[in-house]
């Protein structure tokens, strides 16, 4: 099941804490059970967008990396 | 008969049960409460800026309560007009990269006595900062006020420093003493002086 994503977030070339700082912005225009992508270039956001998803109980539905990209899928709880 | 009934109740079993729901009851406290954080920032100097407004932009991200005390020289981190600089002297470990990443092979502590070295570095810093995609002092601040961090001002320091309130942005939640802020802080989870 792969829900499209209700909206994308481009975080590259911003340094911490910014991708986590959009990333909130972005999930708070969701409604619940919406899908939020997110690619960023901070080595950080790998370990930070985990932390973040388990502080505030949004589900992180996927995580990777392709080339020096970090690809982020955040479902809103 | 009824004695025989209630021994099913023995001193065992109770104490398990009440383990039990007390276990419950506090997780679910723990689910509900909202984290606090407190942060008292006492240093003006560019480097000095970043962690506070870093600690607490994060955290309210992450949906804590965040409150920050700006007393002595952290309060210049309020005015309207920032002009932060980031100065050698003192500061031993700080490495003078120029924004190519080349380092420069002086020790800070000679650098420190160069005349317009201070605004030089600054500079140079604010430039590296900007290129590595890190926010400016200015960018975080406003970031914290949209995202309701409580900024505190230390009423102490603007009578001693004899500054003026307009120097100050209007988005400052409260002028206070020491007195207000400690018990702020004593609810809070995580305390931290910068």
């Amino acid at each position: 099941m792969n829900t499209p994503a209700a909206q994308t977030l481009d975080a590259r070339g911003l340094n911490c804490p910014l991708p986590i700082l959009r990333t909130k912005k972005a999930i708070a225009s969701l409604s619940v059970g919406e899908v939020l992508e997110v690619t960023a270039t901070d080595p950080g956001s790998l370990k930070d967008m985990e932390s973040f998803c388990a502080q505030t109980g949004n589900e992180l539905l996927a995580s990777g990396q392709s080339g020096g990209d970090f690809f982020f899928r955040i479902r809103k709880s | 008969m009824g004695a025989v009934q209630h021994s099913n109740f023995s001193q065992e079993s109770l104490d398990q049960w009440f383990d039990q729901r007390f276990a419950e009851k506090m997780a679910e406290r723990d689910a509900a409460r909202t984290p606090s954080m407190t942060i008292i920032a006492t240093k003006g100097a560019l480097d000095m800026a970043y962690p506070p407004f870093i600690l607490a932009s994060t955290a309210s991200a992450l949906g804590w309560d965040v409150s920050i005390f700006f007393t002595f020289y952290g309060l210049s981190l309020l005015k309207k007009n920032l002009d932060l600089q980031v100065t050698p002297l003192g500061n031993p470990a700080m490495p003078m990269k120029l924004p190519n990443g080349t380092e420069l092979p002086i020790p800070t502590s000679i650098m420190a006595l160069m005349p317009g070295f201070q605004s030089m570095a600054s500079g140079m810093m604010k430039k590296t900062l900007k290129t590595k995609g890190v926010a400016s002092i200015e960018e975080l601040r406003e970031l914290c006020i949209e995202a309701d961090v409580k900024l505190i001002a230390c009423q102490m320091t603007v009578d001693l420093f004899d500054y003026g309130k307009e120097e100050f942005i209007p988005e400052i939640a409260d002028w206070v003493g020491a007195a207000s802020f400690l018990p702020i802080a004593q609810k809070a989870d995580v305390n931290l002086f910068v």
